[in-house]
């Protein structure tokens, strides 16, 4: 293994863990905005804040850490997503600041009005912002950014059939990590009803995105030759372990299990990511940009690797203590805001 | 969007400079409240702690709450820098990542680790123990300078780049990561926006309560409220007027031609007159009071001393905008030096009588502050910015040339106008709604921190 593509494989860790914990918190939003109105509504949503309150911005830490990385060590590459992709990725950023500012400002504010307000910034911009991320993705996957400024087309780039449906995908996903995530949140927090909700809500979401998947190996076939290829060869056994895990979890979801459907699902999603990583590996750009001719000077690449080691050292332990603070209800939201 | 193309690409340039100036001038001060905040917020919290002091612990946990807006604010303003960096800078990026990232890449542990404890300390106020909850807030306050470093080192290599050399065919080697960072404007950059944002904190965090005095409410909580932010950034300004005086000299040389804007010098000469304000023309200041022989003197201690004019490069290397530049030169340091008098003024009346001056115009000019305050740290990121230009590489690479191709950018700049602008007034609104809320409402005994722990959330909280 080369420093570049162990540089990849840490960016590859970076996606992964944004596409769970990023993800979950995006599909938290999705399941805020089907919520409802009235009481039940109300405690829907009062489950969601709880169970994200503490945790959504370190969440989307991991997605600067993977633009920082991206263009420390793949310049080039990054240079032509962004530019050539601009279009869904200023929407996604749009979609970021919506979201933020909307959850940050829905728990301060007192006029009902505003309040419903924020919530609607937070809960649309939670749907909007991983589908613009996936097109992008999409883009990236189908061979549409070739090398260079803005050198790819603006809109045919992110709109085609490999953008919609991996859009469309990283939505399904973040939602059925979310309800799973919620299933248990709800099992703390005290509320049956509230884990009957989502555990139907899991289920549902489980099929829906295992169906987008599904549908997706056909309009890899037709649009994404090379990811189709590599993901029904390399990739393949990372891609039935996927299909493996999550058959695993709707099992115990159906079962009401109490245990083990959280691993599952989180393994079903990292399974697929690294199956795709391996289908597009050695390119960056498949087929225009291999990691080895688009990776940054050698001296850069150690440092990134430096770094990275300190990151696994310093960050995964606080992070760690936050999320085990988190599931032991140590830490609490005010009365008031 | 077909019609961007039409427009000559300057017009392009034009929308994506403005972009980065609007979305980095409002992050700036979030930026600032981010790093310096959290430091107020454990004084009060350590007061609090050591003196058993419960106005001071409120104050920390209050302070902590609009900590958590702020922060969340500008968490998403600054993720949109990132996407920036491309979205508006392809070229600039796509060449020079390799060499500016890695400060990046420190950038984003220091990040998480903010994000991570600012979450446990504002979520720990009930559950945690006194001290316990305090050390959560330390590595806050270290992250948020470390974070602050890894940044403006990158501003400063901008200004200075390091750590590369260009070869014949135009393409980045010898790239060495460390020397980027370290480069020669990090020593004087880093530390005077460090002290700028722990000035700007300090500043505005009191003026909110120097109104609430001016309005009469003289109560202990308004009190302490002022003084722990003022005393801190008394501190910092005089310190700050140092390392700007330092920084000031430092880009005579090494990046004269920033400074001579900022003075309007426009041929390079001894006994060079120093002008406070008037207009930049290219016959050089017109109108503005001037003192004969400052401007060389402040470079090098001489009137002597020689100071490179505009004259030295060719016109299409010199910023644009010099009375602007000179203008916000001098605003910067006009404020820096009202400020250390407000400091002073506390610090008189504070060793002779342990008090605040007893003046109404000492809670004026403090409530003043924090808005001026904003407007020197606004002023020093335009004379930084708009002074390097033409360059966004320091004499490597134009602004001009790192700019995306991409259409659409006026569209963009566009939303980024409105939704920033909507974003600004709602963070006030919202701040203010939440001190009003606090002035009124009756003390919750739930809300008290340290409490007694209330019993597991499964018992208390079944829904009716």
């Amino acid at each position: 293994m080369s420093k570049a593509d162990a540089v990849a494989a840490a960016l590859w860790v970076g996606v992964t863990l944004y596409a769970v914990f990023g993800g979950a918190d995006f599909g938290a939003g999705f399941w805020a905005l089907l919520a409802g109105g009235g009481e039940r509504g109300r405690r829907r949503r009062e489950l969601i804040d709880w169970a994200i309150g503490p945790v959504w911005e370190a969440n989307h830490v991991w997605l600067i850490f993977v633009l920082v990385v991206l263009w420390t060590a793949f310049s080039t590459a990054f240079a032509s997503i962004m530019s050539t992709l601009f279009i869904p990725l200023s929407l996604a950023a749009l979609g970021i600041v919506l979201r933020g500012s909307g959850f940050a400002f829905h728990k301060v504010v007192s006029r009902p009005r505003d309040r419903r307000l924020a919530e609607a910034a937070f809960a649309i911009s939670s749907v909007l912002t991983p589908f613009f991320m996936g097109t992008v993705v999409g883009g990236i996957a189908s061979g549409r950014v070739p090398i260079g400024n803005a050198e790819g087309d603006p809109v045919t780039s992110w709109l085609n059939p490999v953008s919609l449906l991996i859009g469309v995908l990283f939505v399904a996903t973040g939602a059925y990590l979310a309800a799973v995530f919620l299933v248990s949140d709800a099992r703390r927090y005290g509320d049956p009803d509230l884990e009957r909700y989502f555990a139907t809500r899991a289920l549902a979401a489980a099929v829906g995105a295992g169906a987008v998947a599904f549908a997706g190996i056909f309009v890899l076939h037709a649009d994404a030759r090379y990811i189709y290829d590599g993901l029904t060869s390399e990739g393949l056994p990372l891609v039935l372990a996927s299909g493996a895990f999550g058959l695993g979890a709707l099992v115990l979801l159906w079962r009401r299990a109490p245990r083990g459907v959280r691993p599952l699902a989180v393994g079903a999603v990292v399974a697929v990511i690294w199956g795709w990583g391996a289908a597009q590996y050695p390119y960056l750009l498949p087929e225009k940009l291999k990691i080895a001719d688009g990776a940054a000077a050698s001296a850069t690449l150690t440092a990134v690797l430096v770094v990275f080691g300190v990151a696994v050292v310093v960050v995964l332990p606080a992070l760690g203590l936050l999320y085990t603070l988190g599931q032991r209800s140590v830490l609490e939201e005010e009365t008031e805001g | 969007m077909g019609a961007d193309n039409l427009l000559p690409l300057a017009a392009d340039l034009e929308a994506a400079r403005s972009q980065m100036a609007l979305t980095l001038g409002f992050h700036i001060i979030l930026a600032s409240l981010g790093v310096a905040f959290p430091a107020l917020m454990l004084i009060a919290n350590y007061i609090g702690l050591r003196r058993k002091d419960p106005v001071a612990l409120e104050l920390a946990q209050r302070w902590s709450k609009v900590a958590a807006v702020t922060f969340a604010v500008g968490a998403v303003t600054g993720t949109v820098l990132s996407f920036e960096f491309g979205l508006l800078w392809p070229e600039f990026t796509g060449t020079f990542g390799e060499v500016f990232g890695t400060a990046f890449a420190i950038e984003g542990i220091f990040f998480f680790t903010e994000a991570i404890f600012i979450a446990i300390y504002i979520f720990g106020w009930k559950r945690l123990s006194g001290w316990g909850h305090f050390w959560t807030g330390v590595p806050i306050v270290i992250a948020g300078i470390g974070g602050a470093f890894s940044v403006v080192a990158v501003n400063s290599w901008m200004n200075q780049p390091d750590g590369f050399k260009i070869a014949s065919d135009g393409t980045v080697t010898n790239v060495d990561p460390l020397d980027a960072i370290f480069n020669r404007a990090t020593g004087y950059e880093v530390p005077h926006m460090i002290l700028a944002a722990y000035l700007v904190t300090g500043f505005l965090v009191a003026s909110v309560y120097a109104v609430g005095m001016l309005r009469g409410r003289r109560d202990r909580h308004h009190r302490l409220g002022l003084l722990i932010p003022l005393m801190v950034a008394s501190i910092a300004t005089p310190i700050q007027f140092a390392v700007g005086d330092t920084a000031a000299r430092s880009i005579a040389d090494d990046q004269p031609v920033k400074f001579a804007a900022m003075e309007c010098v426009q041929e390079t000469s001894t006994h060079v007159t120093e002008y406070i304000f008037g207009r930049c023309t290219s016959d050089g200041i017109k109108g503005g009071i001037g003192i004969p022989g400052l401007d060389s003197f402040l470079v090098g201690w001489s009137t002597d001393t020689k100071v490179t004019g505009l004259d030295s490069v060719p016109a299409d290397e010199r910023p644009p905008a010099n009375t602007l530049l000179h203008w916000c030169f001098d605003l910067m340091v006009g404020i820096c030096t009202a400020l250390i008098a407000l400091g002073l003024w506390l610090g008189v009346s504070w060793l002779r009588k342990r008090d605040i001056p007893r003046s109404p115009w000492f809670l004026r000019a403090t409530a003043v502050s924090g808005l001026s305050a904003i407007v020197a740290l606004e002023c020093g990121w335009i004379v930084t910015e708009v002074g390097r230009q033409p360059w966004i590489v320091y004499e490597t690479m134009r602004t001009k040339d790192a700019v995306t191709d991409a259409d659409g950018v006026w569209a963009s700049l566009a939303t980024v106008v409105l939704v920033y602008t909507a974003l600004g007034i709602v963070t006030v609104l919202i701040l203010r709604a939440m001190a009003r809320r606090w002035r009124t409402a009756e003390i919750d005994e739930a809300d008290v921190p340290y409490g007694p722990r209330p019993a597991p959330r499964e018992s208390s909280e079944e829904p009716p």
